[in-house]
């Protein structure tokens, strides 16, 4: 019943034998040693299992890995730079204390950075919403949207620097 | 397995107190790199579950496992009959089997565990087993359980189904009730509430070559298990390591075995192969400990200048069918039944009950949410029969040191409630809270409501509240800090490193940390009862202080300075300001002896004083703190007159936290303990019928989002308490209590309806302002 399927995880091409019923979690985690996504419930109510595929958020615990074929699977492991630097949502995580036990925010980052992809200078509001998938028990959301609204300004300084608006 | 922390990418400067430092956990957080106890894999290894009664109260006439025995890929399927110990597991009184034998008590009781290939042989077998369990009435209200014919949850049970009780009399108990020109009552009902971390239950086990199980799971009291791990299940205290990752959130509901027990079971069955176990949400919230829930019954008495003189109160909680922490948690409900006001004659009564419900347990504020949810309504209503403003009428009844709380404890330490009352006074949220309010728009009402809180941290007067830290300058030159008290999210690990690198002089490179584990670190107690950084700070600031000292000896000796006068410690270095000269510190440690350049110190936090006169049992069970933090809270809210639903609009909290050691982690605590108190307040409602779960998933049972929570500000109040290290007191559950009392007396300011059952969800507060229109 096995079947083996093609996917890039990060930018790197990877073949995995999965079972058909096997969530995308479930490869990226017990197969693949990527344990960055989370799982909270198993049932997408939770939001720790976020990862992108081609650059939208999904609950990797209930996404069925065979949709991934030939996809684009980016992970909280896929951000830092090659250069080994933090990408700028990690680094405003850190510097504005959106990080407490930790277990919600790769799922968290990933989410925060689909709506910065989408939307690179949202209102307070448009953070909460779009966060509203990804549940945290830790904090008061408050630092965590903190977080996301420094990223923006970092990205938003970044893209200026190098001029490619982006 | 028992790797160190380092820490990449801090800046450059040196640690210290009072400055909003990054975490030193947040680097390997943020990328995903972070191994929690739900990350450990490995080739070979096995998956563990069990097989629950699923029926609240039952005799066991069979299980039967030959089915999922035989099935392929299935390892081992073992009930209560292969455990060679005690089978009974629980922190107070141990009435919890690992796997039951005689009975079942509640739905979640284990039965059988299942030793699988993978997971969905596990799944499999799991439904092959079968049950023969003959039906008990069960009993699943706490004054039903107290009646004489009611069914018994444990029948050897000398009390029945009472766990715990006691009675408290202070001044002239009832009969100041007499002398009182208002008398108010109320009785309130508040519900579990389930922990809900993002990480469930989880570890991973394996048996060693020479027999030694080593156990990696998430929880906040390592060694604490590693003792019951060992009587449970027939092991010598050596022969179990218990290693604790930072958890994914814990709240209480890690203080005690949830894997532990069966993990190391597993193990001994497995032919040395490791063994992950790792609950479903369902089975989480299934077995899982919730907060108490409580029926409250108050009564207030004051003069008609709203001086408080006398309160009776008598609280029930319920435990589930085991004490779990039952007794502590209702011990330290009791102490602050009363609030941190003047109340100079009590009757207290409380009963801490049995019945085949889920398992109450330590929950984030450990009871003192519930009261403090009572008595703070109570105190409004008191400030409205007065037509007194209600923080005036706090601040006029607010203890101070040297006074005594109405159970007869004396305040020794900071006591800072009357600053934060006034801090909340002076804030914009209270001065212009009538022009806010006027502007509510149409079908909306706004109110402003405050709740004053006080919390005392640690074990109480019998069991010793100490740690034991340890500190090790390594040969690279590095300050290895070997912590003995788990992070469970609270950044208390962190707090460590800054501590002693204050005191060291050192920055964030330089420090690592080894997380706890039985094999390397010392023991020093549960991470709970705000008492992380208080009490392990305190011991690691002696440790820390011996190094130091230790290290400028050791330069001055290899600098051929005549005293350690003129050396000072500098990042990477020590330095003779005289001369000039520096020596690195990994050179210095690698010509120290190991014994030198380790350094050890223990603590023990001070209790109260006070002879109360009390049952030895409840002394047992902590009654009587010396370390108590103190807030006061507003909160802001509209609610929508056609839907019924409550939005907090603003939230303000100011806290007696005697120092903020790192303003950024004292923010988080704050933040995080009110928004839980805010699900607690308005949303998250734990069903269960019958003793039967029916909120089983986080569809089911709402906790708060980004979109349901407000602004929150957070206020240090900054008294210094003298014990405290650098003169800080635990925060980390103080402000969960603020926010039901606050959220319910802000409703009542705006509509004049008093909540008394939480949560306050639209569909209670529509039919309570229905009872308003009809009355
Ligand atoms: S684990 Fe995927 S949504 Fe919770
Ligand atoms: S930081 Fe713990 S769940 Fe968000």
């Amino acid at each position: 019943m096995r079947r083996t399927i093609r996917f890039t995880v990060n930018g790197d091409p990877v073949e995995v034998e999965v079972q058909p019923h096997w969530p995308l979690l479930r490869v990226l985690r017990d197969e693949l040693e990527l344990t960055g996504a989370k799982m909270g419930c198993g049932e997408g109510e939770c939001g720790a299992c976020t990862v992108l595929v081609d650059g939208k958020p999904i609950n990797s615990c209930i996404y069925p890995v065979l949709e991934a074929e030939g996809k684009q699977v980016l992970t909280i492991e896929g951000l830092v730079s090659s250069e080994n630097e933090l990408h700028p949502i990690q680094q405003a995580f850190l510097d504005k204390a959106g990080v407490q036990c930790g277990f919600c925010t790769p799922g968290m980052i990933m989410s925060a950075k689909a709506l910065l992809d989408m939307n690179p200078n949202p209102t307070e509001d448009e953070v909460r919403h779009a966060l509203a998938g990804n549940f945290c028990r830790c904090t008061g959301y408050v630092q965590i949207v903190e977080s996301v609204r420094h990223a923006a300004e970092l990205l938003l300084k970044n893209a200026k620097q190098t001029g490619a608006g982006e | 397995m028992g790797e160190v922390r380092r820490h990449k990418r801090h800046s450059e400067g040196a640690l210290h107190i009072g400055a909003s430092t990054p975490r030193a956990d947040a680097y390997a957080k943020v990328t995903g790199a972070e191994k929690f106890a739900a990350d450990y894999y490995s080739s070979d290894m096995v998956w563990a579950g069990v097989k629950r009664g699923a029926a609240p109260h039952g005799v066991i006439k069979g299980i039967f496992t030959d089915e999922a025995c035989k099935a392929p890929g299935v390892i081992a399927v073992l009930t209560h009959r292969d455990i060679r110990g005690s089978n009974r597991q629980g922190v107070v009184r141990k009435d919890q089997p690992v796997l039951a034998d005689k009975k079942v008590r509640h739905c979640g009781d284990a039965v059988a565990l299942v030793l699988a290939e993978d997971r969905e042989t596990l799944l499999r077998a799991l439904d092959l087993i079968r049950l023969d369990l003959e039906a008990l009435p069960g009993v699943f209200d706490v004054e039903e359980a107290l009646k004489d014919g009611a069914p018994l949850v444990h029948e050897d049970n000398a009390g029945g189904n009472t766990l715990l009780e006691a009675h408290i009399q202070t001044g002239d108990g009832l009969t100041a009730f007499e002398r009182c020109d208002e008398v108010i009552e109320g009785r309130f009902e508040t519900p579990w509430q389930e922990h809900a971390y993002l990480e469930t239950e989880v570890g991973w086990a394996q048996q060693q070559n020479d027999g030694k199980v080593v156990i990696v799971a998430s929880t906040q009291t390592p060694f604490r298990d590693r003792a019951e791990v060992a009587e449970a299940i027939g092991l010598d205290l050596e022969q179990v390591r218990v290693i604790a990752p930072y958890t994914g959130g814990a709240f209480g509901g890690k203080d005690g075995i949830t894997v532990q027990t069966l993990l190391a079971l597993a193990a001994l069955h497995s032919n040395g192969r490791p063994v992950k176990m790792w609950w479903e949400r369902e089975e989480s919230f299934i077995a899982g400990t919730k907060r108490h829930p409580t029926r409250l019954y108050y009564r207030l008495g004051a003069k008609g200048d709203g001086v408080l003189h006398a309160l009776a109160a008598r609280l029930y909680f319920d435990t589930g069918p085991y004490d779990h922490l039952g007794g502590v948690v209702m011990t330290l409900a009791l102490e602050h039944a009363g609030g941190a006001y003047r109340i100079p004659h009590a009757l207290l009564d409380a009963w801490c009950v049995y019945t085949n419900n889920p398992i109450g347990g330590a929950f984030r504020a450990f009871g003192v949410t519930q009261v403090t949810a009572a008595m703070e309504q109570m105190m409004d209503m008191l400030a409205a029969r007065l037509d007194m403003d209600p923080l005036e009428l706090r601040l006029k009844n607010a203890l101070t040191r040297g006074e005594k709380t109405c159970v007869g404890v004396t305040l020794t330490g900071s006591t800072g409630l009357v600053e934060c009352l006034e801090r909340v006074e002076r804030h914009p949220l209270r001065t212009e809270r009538y022009a806010w309010k006027a502007a509510a728009g149409p079908f909306k009402r706004r109110g402003v409501g405050i709740a004053a809180l006080m919390h005392a941290a640690g074990y109480g007067t019998v069991v010793p509240d100490y740690a034991n830290a340890k500190i090790e300058l390594t040969p690279e030159g590095k300050i290895r800090i070997y912590c003995g008290v788990v992070d469970m999210g609270q950044g208390n690990a962190s707090a460590n490193a800054q501590i002693a690198g204050s005191i060291l002089n050192q920055n964030m490179d330089s420090m690592e940390l080894v997380l706890p584990d039985t094999d390397r670190t010392l023991p020093s107690g549960s991470a709970s009862a705000s008492r992380c950084t208080y009490t392990f700070g305190n011991a690691l600031i002696g440790a820390a202080e011996i190094l130091k000292n230790r290290i400028l000896q050791k330069a001055a000796d290899l600098l051929m300075a005549p005293s350690t006068d003129d050396l000072t410690l500098a990042p990477g270095k020590v330095v003779n300001r005289a001369t000039g000269a520096q020596i690195p510190l990994s050179r210095l440690g690698r010509l120290m002896a190991e014994s030198e350049r380790t350094a050890i110190s223990h603590f023990r936090a001070p209790v109260a004083k006070d002879r109360l006169d009390v049952t030895d049992e409840l002394r047992l069970h902590g009654l009587g703190h010396a370390v108590i933090s103190y807030g006061a809270h507003l909160a802001a809210v509209e609610v929508d007159e056609i839907t019924g639903a409550v939005e907090v609009v603003s939230y303000l909290s100011a806290t007696d936290c005697g120092r903020a050691l790192n303003p950024q982690i004292y923010e988080q605590q704050i933040h995080g303990g009110i928004c839980q108190g805010l699900g607690f307040a308005l949303f998250e409602d734990f069903r269960v019928e019958q003793g039967t779960v029916k909120s089983p998933d986080l569809a089911t049972y709402i906790i708060p989002t980004a979109p349901d929570t407000p602004n929150m500000e957070s206020l240090p109040v900054e008294l210094h308490e003298p014990t405290g290290p650098f003169g800080l007191k635990g925060v980390g559950e103080i402000a969960t209590n603020g926010p039901a009392p606050a959220v319910a007396n802000a409703l009542a300011d705006a509509c004049g309806i008093r909540m008394f059952r939480l949560p306050m969800t639209p569909e209670r507060v529509l039919l309570a302002l229905r009872g308003r229109e009809t009355r």
